[in-house]
């Protein structure tokens, strides 16, 4: 068996694991354009969403963000880009070519849907060609980003999963590597550890302003999150409160210091622990991660949360027995073990780190094989 | 009642049927389904250690057993950090949930 990683360096020296060819529509009535490219040419991805109109200010800027960071993520080779008008479709064009990435795009008006179908999809036809001929080189560890989330947590997930994350997490850190995690209002409980954990008064003081403007938010709705934080399936699970979900979740951060605090889909720029501000539902805050940069998501479960992502493989695993049981074609990877004592926390680490190398040589993680491509636009306020 | 345990999976002696993360947790996470009545040993993830109570009721898998009395009003603590609050009296081996803890933070 093969011990070297591989991956696919690219001309800007980043590291993906993944070679797609992405059809982004820039707005919700792009979609059918981008979805008519890729059945025209299968290989393609096409990445509908709901939204790209009327928006303003921050919600805007993140929408842009989001959607051009997704282009340039290092596991995609190339970017098709259709929108309404040309204007806006350039902006994500410009901003994907930025990082190095081979981009076209096109604009719908005066053209219509059809001929704009036609002339992408022999731009997308191109960019697939072009793909495969892209080979896979070894890559080292450290040169890799990763992401974190837990989804669908239960009791199970802070005493096995996410320590086992945590391994992980250590282990990519020691290389040289990057980790973001984030999740803001899950961290309500233990934000004081977060806090202790920033590696300077500055990096905490951001972390702090992040979590206090997030819970502001929450309450602002003069809403009760209990029901919602905890989930109905994480007190099905057996987690009771915000506060012991919330411990569990860190769990799965490991030891290292965090090193910066990001805005949604913000790329980091130091190696290390990377705090993002994010929203815990699963597929939003994987995309936001994706949107940055990060090319391998490790995602702990407690009941069985099936999320995945267009572009990031996300590796599942879990510490419950009847969920590894009841739920084996989601899961990669089984630490159940840890609860009957029959292994320990460094030799799950060990598995889950045999199953990520797996997946950076190019095996399909259970969400890939399954077809779970979620892509999940975060949005900030109402558009105009 | 504790005991010392080498703290190394397969070479305990103890039998558990749940896991504390921290000594002076008051409560402990089933590692399987638990019938009322039984007499139950825990381990101690940080220190090996061992604690038995006898179940009041039953404790599905991945749910969490008193493993001392608290009064309402009392701090909850599990990771060594309060996790919530006692909304009622809870005897050595209750069970643990949205019944009897709630979330001091909303």
């Amino acid at each position: 068996m093969a011990t070297e990683l591989t991956g696919f360096r690219r001309e800007n020296g980043r590291v993906g694991i993944r070679n797609h060819v992405l059809v982004i529509p820039v707005d919700d009535i792009s979609n059918a354009a981008a979805e008519g490219v890729a059945r025209l040419v299968p290989e393609a991805l096409a990445l509908p969403h709901p939204y790209g109109r009327l928006q303003f200010g921050q919600d805007l800027d993140l929408h842009f963000r989001t959607l051009i960071g997704t282009g340039a993520n290092p596991n995609v080779a190339a970017a098709v880009v259709i929108g309404i008008e040309p204007n806006w479709t350039e902006r994500v064009v410009d901003g994907i070519r930025a990082s190095g990435t081979p981009a076209e795009g096109f604009a719908i008006e005066r053209s219509g849907d059809l001929k704009t179908i036609q002339l992408a999809a022999r731009a997308a036809q191109r960019f697939v060609q072009d793909a495969a001929e892209i080979p896979r080189v070894p890559v080292e560890l450290g040169e890799l980003m990763v992401s974190i989330k837990c989804g669908e947590s239960d009791t199970t997930t802070g005493l096995a999963s996410c320590p086992t994350v945590g391994q992980v997490v250590d282990r990519v850190i020691d290389a040289g590597g990057t980790v973001l995690f984030g999740e803001t209002s899950e961290l309500t409980g233990g934000e004081h550890l977060v806090a202790e954990r920033c590696v300077d008064d500055g990096v905490r003081r951001r972390f702090q302003a992040a979590y206090d403007a997030y819970i502001a938010m929450i309450e602002e709705q003069d809403a009760d999150l209990m029901g919602s934080q905890p989930t109905q399936g994480n007190i099905r699970g057996g987690l009771s409160t915000i506060e012991e979900k919330a411990m569990g979740n860190l769990e799965k951060t490991g030891t290292k210091p965090v090193v910066d605090v990001l805005e949604p889909a913000v790329a980091p720029t130091r190696a290390g622990l990377n705090f993002m501000d994010t929203s815990s539902a699963a597929a939003e805050c994987i995309t936001l991660m994706a949107a940055a940069g990060a090319v391998v998501h490790l995602f702990p479960t407690g009941q069985g949360n099936i999320v995945g992502n267009p572009i990031e493989p996300v590796v599942k695993l879990t510490g419950n027995p009847l969920t590894a049981r009841t739920m084996v074609e989601h899961i990669d990877l089984d630490v159940s073990g840890l609860l009957r004592r029959e292994i320990d926390v460094a030799e799950a680490g060990r598995q889950l780190q045999a199953v990520v190398d797996r997946t950076i040589r190019g095996r399909r993680t259970c969400a890939e094989a399954l077809g779970h491509r979620e892509f999940v636009l975060t949005k900030l306020y109402r558009s105009a | 009642m504790h005991r010392p345990d080498t703290g190394r999976p397969g070479r305990c002696i103890v039998i558990h049927k749940f896991l504390v993360h921290n000594e002076g947790d008051d409560v402990g996470v089933a590692t399987e389904d638990i019938a009322g009545g039984q007499e139950i040993t825990g381990v101690y993830m940080d220190s090996g250690g061992s604690v038995t109570v006898t179940a009041q009721a039953d404790v599905p898998l991945s749910h969490k057993v008193a493993i001392r009395a608290l009064k309402s009003g009392d701090d909850v603590t599990e990771y060594g950090v309060r996790v919530g609050l006692a909304t009622q009296d809870i005897a050595a081996g209750d069970y643990v949930h949205t019944h009897n803890i709630r979330s001091a933070r909303w």
